[in-house]
């Protein structure tokens, strides 16, 4: 009986495997959490993108819930995505943006035509601060808590129904 | 008026092979277990009824590529008026749904070729053996037809032209490796059906193994070619000069590779001693089964992979419950039947059955090694512990010890006799070759590379001791004179000679390219020049021309050596107008010591153009190995010992006193 | 209209080829290095080190811009005089555990890095059984001297005979 019962091993073995790869066909093998999350917010020292005399820390972050968008006049999606920045910002929720891999000049130019959602967009040329905080693409977005830690990050770009069914409630989960 | 209509015909094919697959999954195997001759005699003619069907369902979306029928969506989605016939025919199984269809065709060849050659298995064997064929046929053809219809139409928007066929794609290697590829992944389900056959009918002796034997080598041998050319695709189409990544897609062909290659030698015990006979159909269940699961995580999405396909859940969800049913019912009619009885021979620490066995165990942990390092990823997202990856890194950790244990004894194997060896002996014949194994593995580098290098040292001292010892054992066989010289080694001897040279050549090939690859990148303009690794690279022209279906940037590289004639490179930058994708097409120089390989890369911001440029020692070896291996499989299969049965007359044969299944003569193979 | 949304996507396509590199052409890049040895050490971490955003390729073998940047850092990294195993956790640190090819041993990774040696072991054991339990049998067979060696080989000759020519009668007028 014993002996039957080992003949049995693989089918298990073999059951279990199914499972899992059952499991593995409802995930996303692209989707993935930043590694920054419960971290705080990498540090850095940019000049904004107005005022190129004017440089920010990452004390800028502390004291109030923020949404650091990363974005590129560059990024095609990053147009698709203003609208929803835009209600965020009505929505009183602040933002502040990041010009990556850009030009001054295009920068501008791009919230000039789309909208300024941010309180101040920090200008990241070389994609410094963008590589610290592991943006692989943009649009990314970082919900910083008002300690400066990491709470929330969205890749790609924040679709209409991402604005009230997870920016918000995420926003609200972490005020102090 | 009948062409406009093909589509449709080869759908209406394609439903009525799914029915004739049905009946002979269940026709015959019920006839089988009620034991009426009409019943069982149903497998053939469904069987190549459904052939027939296929070959037309095939051929009639062979004629929508040819004729540019772009209102087939599949059509549309993968070909181009502008693209060359031979890229329109291969087109076909260039995306999921022709693939599949590929996939199933070849099926119900390998089908239809055992209901041809197996005319004299029992007939009880023989229906079981279609019947269970047909239950995979079913299968994939619902999945066709539920999921992936290559026949589906764009209507009545029927597209001016055609989007073509990935650039990537547009090469030779599509023309040859996944019909290679296929055959040996789908000629798996033939030895598999063996396996569930003898299960089903009781009879777990030896017969079924020697039945099944040939038709696993075939398939391994189809198998091993479709990697190796993948693997040589790979290698020239990629632009970086790599042969493998151990990405998943290429783990997954490697993973019933590996587990046919330990089913082939477990086979060889079954037959000839009648031991390991649950461990031999627990084999066979998992070769198929790993080549289901490959096709499983190659058209899920599962994994992130460099050459999936394109996904779709539902497709996903489909397969893997047909891997679940399909492998599920195997393993628990094998934990049913499976025999309890223990086989009672016994063996030596010494002897060919214990090496056999260790070969088993190592071939078994690679397979394990890999699936596990294709998978573990997916289990820990599974389990919510974020995501890894698992690359090159961990398979090269463990392959290489896991390989180095492989072949020492597999030195050995070939040498030692059945149940018992004495240890003296075997010391006696291979203390040699064990010697000149480790004195050229330790010089050699040292002459060819000018230093010491632990990695070509241990290539070059595996491949050495398993080339040494089958020339010991050649040259004791025929020196004894006991076989009567050369001439009386069997085929399938011969057969097991080249597939173990050909591991020695690919590991050869393996370790002199990996470590003394010449690799680098660098910028040129027109009029300027290089030296690489004794090589001077001196760009001569840069021109622009147009083919076919792209454009290309061409770049003219005169290539000189002192004392040598010197011969000119062109790589190109090629732009595809229709998908407006950029492809890399490398200039390669190949040499069976040494490749040339030449990839044009980005224009710099002053104009220059940069180049990688790399020298590939002994590259080839890999592919040759391969070729070799393929080579002894298919040896074995032609030995005449596996076409008696079908063929010969018993009278030719009576003289022979001891009947095969004793395992008196020396061969495995 | 058709024709116009095939259009459409294939311009997406094409932005996503630009934009993450996933088309096959190699990074070819010239990265010079005074010392070999750090040259070799560049090589070896660009392959051991993952994108990000790519498929399923290294740093090294990708031509996304993501990669270059990590590939730029970590031959900054290196001149900087960092171990191989700082600029392993300054790339973990940004894109998570993803971003290594060769998984550290961990609480997570044990049983990846275990099986295959374990399972060596369990193979080991199954030989040694095999062959000791036969060395029992012997023993007892030598003792009563049933069959030498010569004639155990002879009867199994002839059993296995006798199976074949039973298949065989069973086989009379098998196939049509």
């Amino acid at each position: 009986m014993t002996r039957r019962l080992l003949l049995l091993i693989p089918l298990l073995l073999f059951a279990a495997l199914v499972v899992f790869l059952y499991r593995g066909l409802a995930k996303d093998p692209a989707a993935r959490d930043s590694a920054l999350l419960a971290r705080d917010f990498p540090a850095f020292n940019l000049t904004t993108l107005d005022d190129p005399n004017r440089t920010l820390d990452r004390s800028l972050l502390k004291g109030q819930v923020t949404l650091v968008n990363v974005w590129g006049e560059w990024c095609p999606t990053c147009k698709q995505e203003m609208p929803q920045l835009l209600a965020l910002a009505d929505r009183g929720v602040r933002l502040v943006g990041v010009d990556y891999k850009d030009t001054r000049e295009n920068g501008r130019q791009f919230l000039d035509e789309f909208g300024d959602p941010f309180e101040v967009s920090l200008f990241d040329p070389e994609g410094t601060l963008g590589f610290d905080l592991g943006v692989y693409g943009a649009p990314e977005s970082f919900l910083v808590d008002a300690e400066g830690v990491i709470r929330y990050h969205h890749t790609g770009y924040i679709t209409p129904q991402d604005v009230e069914d997870v920016i918000l409630p995420e926003v609200n989960k972490w005020q102090p | 008026m009948l062409i406009r209509t093909l589509p449709e015909l080869g759908h209406f094919a394609l439903i009525l092979a799914l029915a004739m697959a049905v009946l002979q999954a269940i026709v015959p195997l019920w006839g089988a277990a009620t034991r009426r001759p009409l019943w069982m005699a149903f497998a053939q003619p469904m069987a190549w009824g459904q052939f027939l069907f296929l070959v037309f369902a095939y051929l009639s979306l062979t004629a929508s590529f040819a004729l540019d029928d772009f209102s087939v969506a599949y059509v549309a989605n993968n070909s181009n008026s502008l693209l060359p016939w031979y890229y329109k025919l291969s087109a076909v199984w260039g995306s999921h749904e022709g693939s599949v269809l590929l996939w199933v065709l070849i099926l119900s060849g390998w089908s239809f070729a055992v209901s041809l050659f197996s005319q004299r298995l029992p007939r009880d064997m023989l229906a079981r053996v279609l019947g269970v064929m047909g239950w995979i046929s079913s299968g994939f053809l619902l999945f066709i037809l539920l999921t992936s219809n290559p026949f589906e139409r764009l209507l009545p928007d029927v597209p001016t032209d055609g989007a073509d066929l990935n650039p990537l794609l547009q090469d030779f290697g599509l023309i040859v490796h996944p019909p290679m590829l296929y055959m040996g992944y789908v000629g798996f389900s033939v030895v598999f059906a063996f396996a569930m056959a003898a299960l089903l009918g009781g009879r777990l002796d030896a017969a079924w193994t020697r039945w099944a034997r040939p038709w696993t080598n075939v398939a391994w041998a189809f198998l091993t070619m479709g990697i190796a050319l993948g693997s040589w695709w790979a290698y020239y189409e990629l632009g970086w000069g790599g042969w493998w990544f151990w990405d998943p897609v290429e783990n997954a062909s490697l993973l019933p590779w590996l587990a046919g290659t330990a089913l082939i030698h477990s086979l060889a015990v079954t037959e000839k001693r009648g031991t390991f006979k649950n461990w031999t159909v627990l084999l066979a269940i998992f070769t198929f089964s790993l080549s289901l699961l490959g096709t499983f995580l190659v058209r899920s999405g599962v994994l992130s992979s460099v050459h999936a396909f394109a996904n779709d859940p539902s497709r996903g969800t489909f397969i893997l419950a047909l891997l679940g049913v399909t492998v599920g019912l195997s393993l628990a009619i094998f934990a049913l039947r499976a025999p309890r009885v223990q086989s009672l021979a016994g063996f030596g620490w010494l002897s060919r059955d214990s090496l056999l066995l260790i070969n088993n165990i190592v071939l078994v942990v690679m397979t394990v090694t890999v699936l596990l390092g294709t998978i573990y990823p997916l289990l820990l997202d599974a389990l919510g512990l974020g995501k890894i990856s698992v690359g090159p890194p961990y398979f090269n950790a463990l392959f290489v010890p896991l390989t180095a244990l492989l072949c020492l004894f597999m030195g050995l194997g070939p040498l030692a006799r059945w149940k018992r060896m004495p240890g003296r002996e075997l010391a006696r014949r291979l203390g040699g070759a064990a010697i000149v194994a480790m004195v050229v593995a330790a010089v050699l580098p040292l002459l060819y590379g000018g230093s010491f290098s632990l990695g070509v040292t241990l290539g070059l001292l595996l491949a050495l001791w398993l080339a040494l010892s089958l020339a010991r054992d050649i040259v004791d066989k025929t020196r004894r004179g006991r076989l009567g010289g050369l001439k009386k080694l069997t085929l399938a001897y011969w057969g097991m000679v080249l597939g173990h040279l050909g591991l020695a050549v690919t590991i050869v090939g393996v370790a002199m390219v990996s470590h003394y690859n010449i690799e680098r990148n660098v910028r040129l303009a027109p009029g300027q020049h290089v030296e690489v690794g004794g090589y001077q690279f001196a760009m001569t022209d840069f021109r622009e021309r147009s083919g076919p279906n792209y454009t290309a940037d061409t770049a003219t590289i005169e290539v000189t050596r002192p004392g040598r004639a010197s011969f000119t490179m062109q790589p190109e930058k090629r732009f595809y107008v229709a998908s407006g994708m950029p492809m890399t097409d490398v200039a390669l120089r190949p040499g069976l010591f040494s490749d040339l390989y030449v990839a044009l890369g980005e224009k710099l911001d002053n104009g220059d153009w940069s180049l990688r440029i790399q020298l590939k020692p002994f590259v080839r070896w890999l592919w040759l190995g391969a070729l070799m291996m393929a080579a002894g499989g298919i040896l074995a299969v032609i030995d005449r010992r596996y076409r008696r049965v079908p063929r010969r007359s018993a009278a030719v044969r009576t003289h022979e006193s001891i009947p095969p299944g004793a395992g008196a003569r020396g061969d495995i193979s | 209209m058709a024709a116009m949304t095939r259009r459409l996507l294939s311009i997406c396509l094409l932005a996503i080829v630009i934009l993450t590199g996933t088309a096959a052409i190699a990074a070819i890049e010239v990265q010079d290095f005074e010392d070999p040895a750090l040259m070799q050490r560049y090589e070896d971490l660009t392959t051991r080190l993952r994108c990000p955003k790519c498929q399923n390729e290294s740093i090294g073998a990708s031509n996304s811009p993501i990669a270059a940047d990590m590939r730029e850092r970590v031959a900054a990294l290196l001149r900087n005089g960092q171990s191989d195993r700082q600029i392993e956790n300054a790339m973990v640190s940004r894109f998570g555990d993803y971003a290594l090819y060769d998984p550290r041993l961990d609480a997570r990774t044990w049983l990846l890095w275990g099986l295959p040696f374990g399972l060596l072991a369990i193979g080991a054991g199954v030989v040694a059984g095999f062959v000791l339990r036969r060395r029992r049998r012997d023993g007892r067979e030598s003792a009563s001297a049933v069959l030498d060696e010569h004639e155990r080989r002879r009867l199994e000759a002839l059993i296995s005979r006798h199976d074949a020519g039973s298949h065989g009668r069973r086989n009379d007028g098998g196939a049509p």
